[in-house]
């Protein structure tokens, strides 16, 4: 293979995302390497801590569901060339929304009828707050990188004000609600594994992990199957050709950024119907920015993100157990490896691309040889 | 009168005290972004710099090996967003993004398998930090407020200056002029770094004693948010920063106290930088041009 | 071999070449240009110009012959060696910072200290004294951007001259210049010819060969063709020597396809009006945006080609057709609808109303290359109900996709190949096929054999004389003037985003060359 020349179509794919990912998990070995603890002793307490019982197993299913809704919120917005950053606020906005809904009607709406209505109202608000932004950038020009940034902060914000000076239950000494009536809780995963017979560890893992995996499904038939799917991927790959189709490309930027900001909002319904009861505060705790690590890394396809997510969820459940096991090792590790995998499927993205033109050669080589070798034993 | 004059230098003193590490971040930040590099890493350089500062300063017990190792931290981390930007041309909000996530993570692992207390260095003594000069402000704050002047001076009266704006306006022009594009931006990404980094020293060492987790809390954002809207020149930058210093100090002063009958919520006074930067940028008030280049990948060639 | 009668040449090229992979851009070209002469070089796009003027500039280095620099040899390895030896080059696409003033501008690149003040100071003095000795005025302090396009050129040219160039290669200079700020530019030609510094003129425009030049060099297919003195040539015999008669015979059309269609064709639900339609477009064009009005009228049954310089409101004039651009005014008449600027007409609608566009730009605009050819393949088609009614069904585009490929001859024939990954010809076939396959009423065509290779060409040309004759009124822009006269019923020529004239299809060369340039005009008035 020439040195300059182009790779096959299965290793541009496949091989130098793959590599890209190691360089990534490489560079966390050697941050362990520095503070002085074995990688592998890591890893063993990780795997120990995400995979090892029913319960772990649990936690860390209920941690990729947040990654599944906020990596899917940040693909669907790649895929338009948009880059959403504002899944921390969309997240946001989505708990106080089915929060608003679940403290306004549990008391009067059966479980049934409640629990899609606070669904909806996650997905609205996450959408609200991500159209502001996508507005802006259609009408008055305004980028949506700094928008959705600042909007971050101002989502923040508007959830303290609202839990210290309106929300709060009477007599609490923290900023947090009432907790909701059991009508607003969404069935878990343990008890729904009981009523079919099974005996399953107790874990906050609940219904929102299969609403996750729908929305998994519903963004993969979108993008590759409908007309709104193919509009939005002719505008992300070449905005000439969205122009020259006729696309109205100021529609779609805000619809796709609703879409995107209602899937970062389903982050509130995992957190705040499914597992605290009530509104609290930081409750979206770097999901947001989690996602586009997981994007990135499952290479904004649908499939690709549950499977990103899924290694994401071991890590900061794994993470979360390690410092029982290793006290040098903080959970904080888990955001070091999100940065580094941002750091080398995003923004470095390609960079191994020498390393598997490397390995092709060599690999070429080998088997070259071993196919010439008969040969000339022949000659 | 008499009353009123120790109460206005007190806002005023106090102003420039939340100020200092955002003029130091935003005057880092117009270097890169004038030069075509966006840099929402703001934040994550500083507060690898406060960690790196209060970690060092705690180990040498010396204020200068501390402000030594935060700019140090800063530069490296310049240099990652460098790397991405400029040489592999790669995304540089992604890159921003992967800084200021790495500096999150990574100053609290370290912070913990080095001080074992959750991410927090030691407390400092006085001896380790920067300590009162000048009517109550420290050597850092006097950096801050010469590094405006200089800014301003170097980017519109050197040839440094020329080529750096050239270079975030038309980098063809640059390199027709046969000047290398990447140099001037590595350059300026540098500078960036510096000025990050003493903004960061600023924090750990002035400011507190110490370094406590995520203690940056937003203030190279709202740097952020003070170059865009002081659009990405010096002095309007500068105004910006102590505007929204002055928010702050007064958000602390009006804390539980009631206009009209109302009790002004903390959160508006928070929300107040990037609030406004949405409303400049939507183009209701004024206009704020970025360079034209921004965030544009150069490949070179004709 | 040199046009005029100076001793030492200041440039002299001998049996200079240069590839470009299988492309012989540059073949054995030897030439000599006298010191301080206006020295023009014409040829069609793709005769080699811009090669020889990037070969001289250092910018591609030679694959063989050698080139002397005032009777020594040079051996350049970038513009910066070009530099040293007094080599400016003014690009037709100007490298100027748009919010820098004049001298700033001038200086860039070329500061004589670290400080800004006294490179300044210098840059403003050296302004100061180049309008003395060339009378070449610009304000120093005028904002680059603020200034009209002409005087921006002038700060090109100050730009080389202030690094102390005595041979000035100017790349299409008027291709953005009004009439009166090219007659200004060749006044400062002259004055700098006059002042000693030798002047190398990059054109396709033959008016400007006549008016500025004291020399001129034929470039076609490579080669040098010729080499005249201008006051002994004319417009004529220039434009003959650029066109030259090659490929023509292989393009001319059989005279059974040049029969003209019946008028009324059948195959088209609704009235004939739809098949009458009137273009009156005010096309904006340029980079200043000057707009200028365009009237034409296209009817069903017919292939009008729109024949000009790269550059001349082609492009724009499509691109508004297509909906693309707005309409800056006047109103375009597609039978039952008009479209007005208060009334406009998004590019999917245009489509609806049966007006298909194969764009200029097949890259840019054309395909996606990341898509399969079948998602290439509907393309401003996809809500057609044949591809599902509620979702968009990937079968269904599969199976037209291969029919199309089947029918247009697009190789490989596999519907889900990467658009990007096939040759620039299968490519088109598969715009051009996508576009046809939706049986308009009206084809806009842009540049249809652009980067194709000849086989395909014939192809592409058969498919569109076909859907000519089944009562399609198709518009055809093409760079290439023996594409217009194979396909062309009749042709207009654009010249500043104005329709210059019209010409039936059989025009001679000559005629059509004199009209592009521009100098038609000038000899009607003669």
């Amino acid at each position: 293979m020439r040195a300059g020349g182009t790779l096959p179509r299965w290793a541009e794919l496949g091989l130098v995302p793959l590599l890209d990912v190691l360089c990534a998990f490489l560079a966390a070995a050697l941050v362990v390497l520095a503070i002085g603890v074995s990688p592998l002793a890591v890893l063993r307490a990780i795997l120990a801590g995400a995979l090892g019982d029913a319960g772990a197993l649990g936690y860390t299913l209920y941690y990729a569901t947040n990654f599944v809704f906020t990596g899917l919120a940040v693909a669907l917005a790649f895929h338009a060339g948009l880059f959403n950053i504002g899944g921390e606020g969309q997240a946001i906005l989505g708990g106080l929304g089915t929060g608003l809904v679940a403290l306004a009607l549990d008391r009067v709406l059966p479980g049934w009828l409640l629990l899609p209505v606070a669904i909806a109202a996650a997905a609205l608000f996450g959408a609200g707050w991500a159209a502001i932004p996508a507005w802006l950038q259609a009408r008055r020009g305004s980028h949506i990188v700094i928008t959705t940034i600042m909007f971050n902060f101002i989502a923040a914000a508007l959830l303290v004000y609202l839990l210290v000076n309106v929300l709060i239950a009477p007599g609490s000494m923290s900023p947090e609600t009432r907790a909701f009536q059991p009508a607003a809780s969404l069935p878990l995963a343990h008890d729904g594994l009981r009523a079919l017979g099974f005996a399953a560890a107790p874990s906050p893992l609940n219904a929102s992990g299969l609403v996750a995996l729908a929305a998994a499904a519903a963004v993969w038939f979108t993008l590759w199957h409908t007309r709104f799917g193919y509009r939005l991927r002719v505008m992300g790959l070449n905005p000439g050709a969205a122009l020259y189709a006729g696309i109205p490309i100021g529609r779609m930027t805000v619809g796709v950024l609703c879409l995107s900001g209602a899937l970062a909002g389903m982050v509130g319904i995992n957190e705040i119907l499914g597992v605290q009861h009530r509104l609290i505060l930081n409750f979206s705790a770097g999901y947001g920015f989690g996602g586009i690590a997981v994007a990135l890394m499952g290479r904004n396809h649908p499939a690709g993100i549950v499977l990103a997510s899924l290694l994401f969820g071991i890590l900061n459940q794994g993470g979360a157990e390690i410092s029982f096991d290793i006290p040098a090792v903080s959970r904080e590790m888990v955001t070091v490896i999100q940065g580094l995998v941002i750091l080398f499927s995003g923004a470095l993205a390609g960079f191994s691309r020498p390393l598997a033109r490397g390995l092709l050669a060599f690999a070429g080589a080998a088997l070259s040889r071993r196919a010439g070798a008969p040969a000339s034993r022949e000659g | 009168m008499a009353a009123l004059l120790p109460e206005l230098l007190s806002l005023a003193s106090g102003t420039l005290r939340m100020a200092t590490p955002l003029i130091l971040c935003a005057m880092g930040g117009l270097f890169s972004e004038r030069s075509g590099i966006v840099d929402i890493g703001l934040e994550g350089k500083m507060l690898a710099a406060a960690f790196a500062a209060a970690a060092a300063a705690a180990v040498t017990g010396s204020a200068s090996a501390g402000l030594a190792a935060g700019c140090g931290a800063a530069l490296l981390l310049a240099l990652v967003h460098g790397f991405a930007s400029i040489t592999h041309g790669g995304n540089q909000v992604v890159s921003g993004v992967a800084v200021n996530m790495l500096a999150s993570g990574l100053t609290i692992t370290f912070g913990q398998a080095w001080f074992a207390s959750g991410g927090a260095t030691p407390a400092l003594p006085a001896s380790a930090r920067f300590m009162t000069v000048v009517g109550g402000h420290n050597i850092l704050v006097l950096a801050a407020l010469a590094s405006v002047p200089l800014t301003w001076w170097v980017i519109g009266r050197t040839r440094f200056g020329l080529r750096l704006r050239a270079v975030g306006e038309s980098p063809r022009a640059v390199q027709a002029a046969g000047v290398s594009v990447a140099g001037l931006r590595y350059r300026a990404v540098l500078a960036c770094g510096l000025l990050t980094g003493i903004a960061g020293t600023y924090l750990s060492l002035a400011q507190s004693a110490g370094f406590s987790r995520e203690m940056t809390a937003g203030q190279g954002y709202i740097a952020l948010a003070a170059l865009i809207f002081g659009k990405w020149r010096a002095l309007p930058a500068f105004g910006a920063c102590l505007l929204f210093g002055f928010v702050d100090v007064l958000a602390i002063r009006l804390q539980g106290v009631a206009v009209a009958g109302v009790a002004v919520p903390v959160q508006l006074f928070q929300v107040l930088p990037y609030g406004l930067t949405v409303i400049l940028l939507a183009g209701f008030v004024g206009r704020a041009v970025a360079p034209k280049a921004i965030g544009l990948p150069f490949v070179g060639g004709r | 071999m040199s046009p005029g009668q100076t001793a030492q040449a200041a440039i002299e090229l001998r049996g200079v070449s240069k590839s470009f992979g299988p492309v012989k851009a540059v073949r054995d070209v030897s030439l000599a240009i006298p010191d301080g002469a206006v020295a023009g070089i014409v040829g069609e796009n793709g005769a080699g110009k811009s090669t020889l003027m990037n070969l001289v500039y250092g910018l591609v280095s030679p694959d063989a012959g050698e080139m002397l620099v005032r009777g020594r040899e040079a051996v350049l390895s970038g513009p910066g060696d070009a530099i040293r030896l007094g080599i400016g080059m003014v690009h037709q696409h100007f490298m100027l910072v748009d919010t820098f003033t004049v001298a700033e501008n001038v200086a860039l690149g070329a500061e004589g200290s670290a400080l800004l003040r006294p490179s300044l100071a210098a840059a403003r003095r050296a302004l100061g004294r180049i309008a003395d000795e060339h009378g070449l005025r610009v304000d120093p302090d005028a904002i680059v951007g603020d200034l009209p396009v002409g005087e921006q050129q002038r700060v090109e040219i100050l730009k080389v001259l202030y690094r102390g160039a005595r041979i000035l290669i100017l790349d299409e200079p008027t291709a953005v210049l009004t009439p009166g700020e090219t007659d200004a530019l060749f006044r400062v030609l002259r004055g700098l010819s006059a002042g000693g510094v030798t002047v190398v003129l990059v054109t396709h425009k033959l008016r400007e060969i006549m008016a500025a030049t004291d020399g001129v060099f034929v470039m076609r297919g490579g080669r040098l063709v010729a080499s005249r003195p201008t006051r002994e040539t004319s417009p004529g015999e220039l434009a003959t020597l650029m066109i030259g008669d090659h490929g023509r015979s292989v393009l001319l059309p059989d005279a059974t396809s040049r029969r003209r269609p019946a008028v009324q064709p059948e195959g088209f639900p609704g009235d004939a009006g739809v098949h009458r339609p009137h273009a009156e477009a005010a096309a904006a064009s340029g980079p200043r945006s000057t707009q200028h009005a365009v009237s034409l009228d296209l009817r069903a049954g017919e292939i009008v080609g729109v024949a000009g310089v790269a550059g001349n409101g082609q492009g724009e004039l499509l691109e508004v057709l297509a909906g693309m651009r707005p309409l800056a005014g006047g109103r375009i008449g597609l039978g039952g609808r008009e479209v007005t600027p208060a009334a406009p007409c998004d590019p999917a609608a245009m489509r609806a109303l049966g007006v298909a566009h194969v764009p200029e730009h097949r890259h840019r605009h054309g395909i996606v290359e990341e898509f399969t050819a079948a998602e290439t393949a509907i393309l401003g088609y996809e809500a057609d109900p044949g591809l599902g009614r509620r979702r968009l069904d990937g079968r269904a585009a599969e199976r037209s996709c291969a029919g199309l490929m089947a029918r247009f001859d697009v190789r490989p024939p596999d519907p889900r190949h990467l658009s990007g990954r096939f040759s620039g010809g299968n490519q088109q076939k598969l715009v051009i096929g996508r576009e046809i396959s939706a049986r308009p009423r009206i084809l806009l065509v842009g540049q249809p054999t652009r980067g194709v290779d000849i086989g395909a060409i014939a192809a592409i040309h058969r498919e569109i004389r076909a859907l000519r004759d089944e009562g399609c009124a198709i518009l055809l822009v093409s760079a290439e003037l023996d594409e217009i006269a194979a396909l062309a019923d009749r042709v207009l020529v654009m010249l500043r985003g104005r329709i210059a004239g019209e010409v039936p299809a059989d025009a001679d060369p000559e005629t059509l060359g004199l009209l592009m340039s521009g100098a038609g005009r000038e000899r009607d008035a003669a």
